[in-house]
């Protein structure tokens, strides 16, 4: 089947949804694409916390202050101007979403603002109780379902990007349901896939963030900006398996309630790292993060490999004051934290890297665009806490606008079918089932990623690792399963390892490359920051 | 207590023969049901057809099933370790194994062309 349309946004997050809208709103006809179903798949549904925005509606603000600590944060190698366009828009997005009645919370008739860290004042909406994701995506999934000129098409999982000429004219899609190859052609593009948390073991997102959009990006030409910096959060839930609860849960506790981190002999000993902890847990995320990998690696961990957090010392009353109905939740999971210590460790929650782009979300290659944390730059070396949604509106806006003006100025006639032929024969050809299990090999990178390129880096892991991914990369292409097949599950996780490989790869490498520790890249072997490398790196 | 998950799983294509199948799982307290699928997957058979996005939080609606005849999200339903019988979603179309057509008509390719 082939289709065509003004402007394709691939990816139905937060970004992607923004993007569509305001594509349409400038008068382009959209498809918007999603290998998932439309408004549910991504991370935006999934983000529990804060908005961050100076709205000045809980205390005087300007978006230069907040521009102040997104640059601050980034550690020198945030893209001014797109971290100013994030600041200086974020207030007319989250007004427009608020007219959308997204529900922002409010007491004596203004938002309220949280005060975050990181963040010089109480900057930071949200939606009671911690809603705010579910929120934001209903609210746009609701505005697209208004808009005609918006084609929302689900359970696409875009493949190739097509180039011709230069430009980007359009893509190739395996088709889930039928296994069909699917053609579009489209004047404009828009990737709006996400991050890359997908690619560890232990992560805080959904199953597509493998880093889509990068591998699809790159591959059509575009550069990638710091792809070393992969922000990790501390204390993830790890064990026991928790069933209906986000991995991210521990912060509010940890902020109300202190915690004790144990090692796996039931020992306090983040003191031994430089900090004290006296069962406040008032250490500093990389801190905390640090001393659980180095307990760990010392064969001091917790039986699932990490530290025990515990809050025995806490009375029933006190932990439902903190936690309410949050404790009902874990007893329904056989959980009385009275009485039992749970497992954390740090786990993998947002990407600061990305697609190069510049103000107007456009990419170096012409038609291409780029929206939420699919793009990199804004956030530099560390991503302001609140900052994701913001980004994700923001970006996502300024896209839609771009490549719909693109897209309504071309002149040139859209691609047609036979254009598309070398990537359908591509995702149509392969070998029936044969090779190793796709998903098995998506688990031992995943593992491999995890210990060698985490949180904290050293050379001879890395380049371990790099090894090992190279020839994971170089088994591939012999194993690839045909395509035209209803649903097969096996065929997407090979072209899911591909993506996942090729990015893996961008990450490594620049990790490898980068001899210095700063905000989220650590090198165990290269402590402290090195004024030599106060730039980013760029993949072409 | 046993330590092993037989799932019963019903498994086919639309318009085609469909056939149970049995899977042992290692049994660990606390896993969903999807948790056991996915290890089916990755460790003895990657054919077997899931859908499922955020994996744990119950906010991607994907991975709805039937478990011992009752409809549930996989993600939050409990595994347990006996015999449990899983199938696809008896009221709606089935495209492989245990994914059905839940994707809304106006957001389906076919329904639009």
């Amino acid at each position: 089947m082939h289709l065509s349309t003004d402007v394709l946004v691939i990816g139905a997050g937060g970004a992607g949804m923004y993007a569509a809208l305001e594509a349409a709103r400038t008068g382009a006809k959209v498809i918007l694409a999603d290998r998932s179903l439309i408004g549910r798949g991504g991370a935006t549904i999934m983000a529990q916390m804060t908005v961050a925005v100076a709205v000045g509606e809980q205390e005087p603000d300007h978006w230069e202050h907040h521009l102040a600590d997104t640059l601050a944060a980034g550690r020198g190698l945030c893209d001014p101007a797109l971290a100013r366009l994030l600041c200086e828009e974020g207030p007319e997005v989250i007004r427009e979403m608020d007219g959308w009645g997204v529900g922002w919370a409010r007491e004596d008739g203004h938002m309220k603002q949280a005060h975050a860290p990181g963040h010089d004042r109480p900057r930071c909406v949200y939606v009671d109780f911690l809603n705010t994701g579910p929120a934001v995506s209903k609210t746009l999934r609701t505005r697209l379902i208004r808009t005609p000129d918006i084609r929302r098409v689900g359970d696409l999982l875009v493949t190739d990007l097509l180039v011709h000429e230069g430009e980007c004219v359009g893509a190739v899609a395996l088709h889930l349901p039928t296994g069909d190859a699917i053609t579009i052609a489209a004047a404009s593009v828009i990737v709006a896939t996400g991050g890359l948390t997908r690619l560890y073991q232990r992560n805080s997102a959904s199953a597509n963030m493998g880093g889509d959009g990068y591998a699809l990006c790159h591959a059509a030409g575009a550069e990638l900006i710091d792809m070393e910096f992969v922000q990790f959060f501390p204390i993830g839930h790890l064990a026991p398996r928790l069933i209906g609860m986000d991995p991210i849960m521990w912060d509010p506790f940890r902020y109300k309630l202190g915690g004790r981190l144990l090692n796996g002999a039931r020992e306090e000993f983040v003191h031994n790292y430089g900090a004290t902890d006296e069962g406040k847990y008032v250490v500093t995320r990389d801190l905390a993060t640090y001393a659980i990998v180095k307990e760990v690696e010392a064969g001091r961990g917790s039986p699932h490999g990490g530290a025990w957090l515990s809050f025995e010392h806490c009375t029933e009353a006190e932990l439902r004051a903190a936690a309410g109905p949050v404790i009902d939740r874990l007893a329904k999971n056989g959980i009385d934290l009275t009485k039992q210590a749970i497992e954390v460790a740090p786990i993998a929650h947002y990407h600061m890297g990305g697609v190069k782009a510049d103000v107007s979300m456009a990419t170096r290659v012409p038609g291409l665009f780029v929206a939420g944390e699919a793009g990199g730059g804004a956030n530099g070396a560390n991503r302001l806490s609140g900052n994701a949604i913001t980004e994700a509106l923001v970006f996502g806006r300024t896209a839609g606008k771009s490549a719909a003006a693109r897209a309504l100025a071309r002149t040139s006639p859209a691609a047609s079918a036979p254009a598309f032929a070398g990537a359908v024969d591509f995702l149509m050809d392969g070998t029936p089932g044969s090779g190793p299990n796709p998903a098995a090999m998506i688990e031992e990178l995943q593992a491999l990623m995890q210990k060698d390129v985490g949180p904290f880096r050293a050379g001879p892991g890395l380049e371990r690792a790099l090894a090992r991914i190279r020839a994971m990369r170089a088994s591939l292409p012999a194993a690839k399963p045909p395509g035209g097949t209803a649903y097969d599950t096996a065929l997407v996780d090979w072209l899911d390892l591909r993506t996942m490989l090729a990015v893996a790869e961008g990450v490594t490498h620049s990790a490898l490359q980068r001899t210095e520790s700063r905000g989220a890249h650590q090198r165990e072997d290269y402590p402290g920051m090195d004024p030599a490398w106060q730039k980013n790196q760029v993949i072409r | 207590m046993s330590c092993v998950t037989r799932l019963k799983i019903l498994r086919g294509v639309a318009g085609g023969a469909t056939r149970y199948e049995v899977h042992e799982v290692p049994f660990e307290p606390g896993q969903s049901v999807l948790d056991a699928l996915r290890w089916i997957r990755a460790h003895t058979d990657p054919t077997l057809a899931i859908r499922y996005s955020c994996t744990t939080a119950n906010t991607c609606k994907e991975c709805m099933v039937a478990v011992d005849g009752k409809t549930v999200y996989s993600c939050t339903a409990r595994l347990e370790a006996r015999d449990m019988l899983v199938e696809p979603l008896p009221n709606k179309a089935l495209i492989r194994d245990l994914v059905t057509q839940i994707a809304p008509p106006d957001e389906r390719l076919q329904a639009q062309s």
